[in-house]
């Protein structure tokens, strides 16, 4: 289903996932956000952030499992749990966090 | 964990060309979740999975050497690769990237997860898994 950001038309898939990663804008990620009813806040834009650096060392979405690790080394143990994630992404924070991000659906996320 | 079972990923292809090397790191990644023993051994063409500096870009294919580096996040650091695999393509340790991962039982520290070994040796650890996995 396509979504319109700042006049363009961008693609995306059955799932709301970027169809071209290349698309991505932080206007695309307010307003995927916005979609789902939720307002991106900092705490948000760090866990986005440091997708989108994990994506481009490694060339794939971590599985939940290692993103809260990863989370709670970079950003403080307060940070590095699921309670925390799970309160700023409802929906799951791989799912939810990688597609704002832009990023495809992480891989084994069940 | 009651269950853990020792796995085991052969890599035995080229990385491009065929699609045997990137389906072998999804499958790792995806098992990765089930938190078993997991080890990969690359031997034959499959040495040149793990060779550094890799570019796609004539290829039109995605590099996604980078992913292996990950692998130590994932708790995969066991890396065994054949000796004679690599000296009869002219290769060392020191073409292969320096996968590492941090040792969570001693205090987090830096350890390689390559580990070079011959095709002797590698029999003896392939003998020692539950399931071995062909790539």
């Amino acid at each position: 289903m396509p979504i319109e950001v700042e006049g363009k038309t961008i693609e995306t898939d059955e799932e709301g996932y970027l169809a071209n990663l290349n698309d991505w804008t932080p206007a695309v990620a307010e307003a995927m956000a916005k979609e789902d009813g939720t307002e991106l806040t900092d705490a948000h834009w760090e866990v986005i952030n440091f997708l989108r650096e994990y994506y481009d060392e490694y060339q794939i979405a971590p599985a939940v499992r290692v993103l809260t690790k990863a989370i709670g080394k970079k950003l403080g143990k307060e940070k590095g749990n699921s309670k925390y994630l799970y309160e700023l992404f409802p929906y799951g924070p791989g799912k939810q966090a990688c597609k704002y991000a832009g990023l495809p659906k992480p891989t084994g996320c069940v | 964990m009651s269950d853990v079972k020792k796995f085991m990923y052969i890599n035995r292809k080229a990385p491009y060309g065929t699609i045997y090397a990137w389906e072998a790191l999804e499958v790792v990644l995806i098992g990765a979740a089930f938190e078993q023993d997991v080890s990969l051994a690359f031997m034959d063409d499959g040495v040149f999975q793990l060779v550094k500096g890799q570019d796609t870009t004539e290829l039109g294919i995605k590099n996604f050497s980078p992913t292996y580096s990950a692998l130590g996040d994932y708790d995969v650091n066991k890396i065994y690769v054949e000796k004679e695999s690599l000296e009869a393509r002219g290769l060392t340790l020191d073409d292969l990237m320096p996968l590492k991962y941090e040792d969570e039982d001693d205090d987090w520290a830096e350890k390689d997860s390559i580990r070079v070994v011959t095709a002797a040796e590698m029999a003896e650890i392939l003998e020692q898994q539950d399931v071995v996995l062909s790539f």
